[in-house]
């Protein structure tokens, strides 16, 4: 009985996205000489520089594979895989633009109305427009069906009133829109699913309210999101009205296997290579082997689920259990670290090494818990297997 | 590999299937040989899939095999198969024939002068079974490969953890049938990261297998009123096995597809094969307990046949250098590479040769 459910093709690398992959290179050494960055550990939610993000707009870095007639610049997945995988092994400052390059901008550009679309699109490519996402609230959790917001049907659009939880970036500067889900009929307990909605708010609003949350490292990342009678003109609806638990599907789908998923404590162990290198006792060569043997893994996983997505199928079960195996692997890697690294990178506050464990370790309990937690993702896991 | 689509490994599968059952597998370790086993994958050229066709092969690829082997594994099948395989490979690589009947691979302290083999090899897998042996000989700067009949050996039957024969042997002034000389640069580490492949990619189909077989038992076995897999603590157990074997088939896979890329074991290869052989630890270690532990006391008991797939997992990881000696192995080329060549050697795989 021998069966294969699992399927991750090679991916080989086409020569412009290796070409590009040269580029983005020499533009982050150049950076990081001249100061224009200090590399961060989980730098795509917590390395906020709108700067940094215009001037990935500005080399063509983002809104890559969306599709020229609406602003983008028409290049392949696998050319924005490099792009991102790049940005993240360095530890760069990537969170501005991170979602609305991940997940709105190919939403607004399939679903919002096209004077909405022409307006915002070719300003989140220039890197000066950036997206949060409201999908969460107090008491939501893992189980979005049971969302609460609403928006009530007035005259010319909606009435928005509630509060939107873990927006990432809401606060930061240039975050115009947040994408919010709402809803629009009053909860079917038999079919929570239905009468949700998306719309696209802009931020700045009347009654909306950004408060920032610090995370347990201190840092404001997330924000709790207040809407107070917000009017949102019809044109700022996407999609169909009752449409928006399968956008929210789809759009959840797209987060889940790519390389911020088990690259985001990557910089740590690079910067511990330089420290490592002089002293290369059994136990550090085991370390060191078991971590690389994984992140080869992982990327493979997750390089042929980017393959599969680019053909055309939606490998769903493989995109759950990779995001579920690589955010395990972030902690991991920080914890095998510890065990090789000597006692004053561990409890030291100065430097970039000490810095970059003291984010990790601080950061790292985010990684299974934000796109859907790891019991939900085995659970969506058990389901595909056919037992649940 | 997308053994999904492979038809060698469909028609591998399905002789597996009608041939290695349990109770083959069962008496194969009491000692009888698994004739029509052998027969039908004599009879479907299965042994000649790495044999190059100008040398009666069946026109096969590399991956082809790996195909074929991974379905092995997936069936435990208690025939030489691999070791045929590997024997066959190993002879080309010195542009020696090969030939169809069963063969294994021997690694020891062994010499050869005047043409007769000398010395001794351990563990060497279904020894007792092979009609030729083939090793390496190494020797002040020489290396040979070189076979021999196993029946002018001295054979001192062991057998690894899963019962499956890895026997002594000792060669004194045995003749030699083949011996020829292979690209330079070709030496034991090669053959041994080959030997550590095939187990890789063996472990990654029974690791399939026993996935399988823990679905199907968690679904069919009822325990307080209701089919086990319906509780949630196991379906957590089995979606992380999941995880294990997909990310082993994914590095197992890497590594055949490396040595498939390559003319023989290259320095890529080499790295591709670390990687997966280290892989295996966890693979083998979460995987082979998650199952053990849905299939409960049943699972523990011989009748069942799932220690025909876990008994293997555990011997094949140790097989070839242990998962924790290619972990060493790996993090002293990856100390070579130092800090800024790390992600530089990690992307390399996919950017173009």
């Amino acid at each position: 009985m021998s069966v294969t459910r699992f399927r991750f093709p090679f991916v080989e690398m086409p020569a412009e996205a290796t070409q590009l992959r040269q580029e983005v290179r020499e533009f982050l050494a150049e950076e990081r000489a001249n100061g224009g960055y200090t590399p961060m550990a989980d730098c795509w939610a917590g390395g906020l520089s709108a700067e940094f993000s215009h001037k990935l707009g500005q080399r063509g870095w983002l809104g890559m594979t969306w599709d020229k007639q609406y602003g983008g610049h028409g290049r392949s997945f696998l050319e924005r895989y490099v792009v991102t995988e790049e940005m993240l092994a360095a530890g760069a400052p990537v969170m501005a633009h991170w979602i609305a390059d991940r997940q709105s901008g190919p939403q607004i550009i399939k679903n919002a109305a096209p004077e909405v679309r022409d307006a915002i699109i070719p300003r989140i490519v220039a890197g000066e427009c950036f997206c949060a996402i409201g999908m969460s609230e107090p008491g939501t959790g893992s189980d979005l069906a049971s969302v609460s917001t609403r928006a009530e049907k007035v005259e010319g659009g909606w009435k928005v009133n509630g509060t939107k939880l873990w927006s990432t970036g809401a606060h930061g500067p240039g975050c115009d829109y947040m994408i919010t889900l709402l809803r629009t009929s009053p909860l079917d307990t038999s079919a929570r699913h239905k009468g949700l909605s998306q719309f696209l708010i802009p931020l700045k609003s009347e009654g909306v309210d950004v408060r920032g949350i610090a995370d347990i490292g201190g840092q404001v990342h997330f924000n709790e999101t207040n809407f107070e009678d917000v009017f949102v003109p019809d044109s700022h609806v996407l999609g169909e009205v009752g449409g928006g638990w399968n956008m929210v599907v789809g759009e959840l789908a797209l987060e889940r296997s790519g390389p911020e998923r088990f690259l985001s404590t990557f910089i740590v162990l690079q910067e511990a290579m330089r420290l490592l290198v002089n002293n290369p006792t059994d136990q550090t060569k085991e370390v060191l082997g078991q971590v690389v043997a994984k992140i080869k893994t992982l990327r493979r996983m997750s390089l042929g689920i980017a393959g599969l997505l680019q053909e055309g199928s939606s490998p769903e079960m493989e995109a759950a259990l990779v995001k579920d195996m690589s955010t395990n692997f972030e902690r991991e890697l920080l914890e095998k670290l510890r065990r090789i690294l000597p006692q004053n990178v561990l409890y030291s506050s100065a430097g970039l090494l000490p810095t970059l464990l003291r984010e990790g370790v601080l950061r790292v309990p985010s990684s299974t818990l934000r796109g859907g937690t790891n019991e939900v993702l085995k659970g969506m896991i058990a389901r595909q297997l056919g037992i649940r | 590999m997308t053994d999904s689509d492979n038809i060698i490994f469909d028609t591998a599968s399905r002789i597996f299937d009608d041939l290695s059952t349990a109770e083959v597998i069962n008496e194969a370790e009491a000692g009888t040989w698994p004739d029509a086993l052998w027969q039908a994958i004599t009879e479907s050229g299965l042994n000649l899939t790495w044999v190059p066709e100008d040398n009666g092969g069946i026109g096969a690829t590399m991956l082809d095999g790996f195909a074929v082997l991974k379905a092995a594994g997936g069936a435990a099948v208690p025939v030489p198969l691999a070791e045929t395989l590997f024997a066959g490979w190993l002879l080309a690589q010195a542009g020696l024939q090969v030939s169809a009947e069963t063969a294994t691979v021997a690694s020891g302290e062994l010499s050869l002068v005047d043409g007769k083999l000398n010395g001794s090899a351990q563990g060497v897998p279904y020894a007792r079974n092979a009609r030729q042996i083939v090793a390496l000989v190494e020797t002040a700067g020489k290396v040979q490969v070189v076979q021999v009949a196993t029946e002018l050996c001295e054979i001192t039957a062991q057998t690894n953890l899963a019962g499956e024969p890895a026997d002594n042997v000792s060669f004194s002034a045995v003749a030699v049938e083949q011996v020829g000389t292979p690209v330079e640069g070709f030496n034991g580490e090669n053959v041994e990261a080959m030997g550590a492949l095939i187990r890789c990619v063996q472990a990654a189909g029974a690791l399939s297998t026993a996935l399988e077989l823990t679905i199907e038992y968690s679904m069919e076995r009822v325990q307080f009123g209701r089919a086990i897999g319906k509780f949630q603590a196991l379906q957590h157990s089995i979606a992380a096995f999941a995880g294990e074997v997909a990310a082993m088939n994914a590095a197992a896979d890497a590594a055949a597809e490396a040595v498939a890329r390559a003319p023989s074991i290259d320095h890529e290869a080499w790295i591709e094969i670390a990687a997966a052989k280290t892989r295996l630890e966890e693979a083998v270690n979460n995987g082979a307990a998650v199952a053990h532990q849905v299939h409960g006391a049943m699972g523990f008991t011989y009748e069942h046949s799932l220690h025909h797939l876990t008994r293997r997992l555990w011997s094949w990881r140790d097989e070839y250098g242990s998962d924790v000696v290619w972990a060493r192995r790996l993090g002293e080329e990856v100390l070579n590479w130092g800090a800024d060549e790390l992600w530089p050697r990690i992307t390399a795989v996919t950017d173009g040769r």
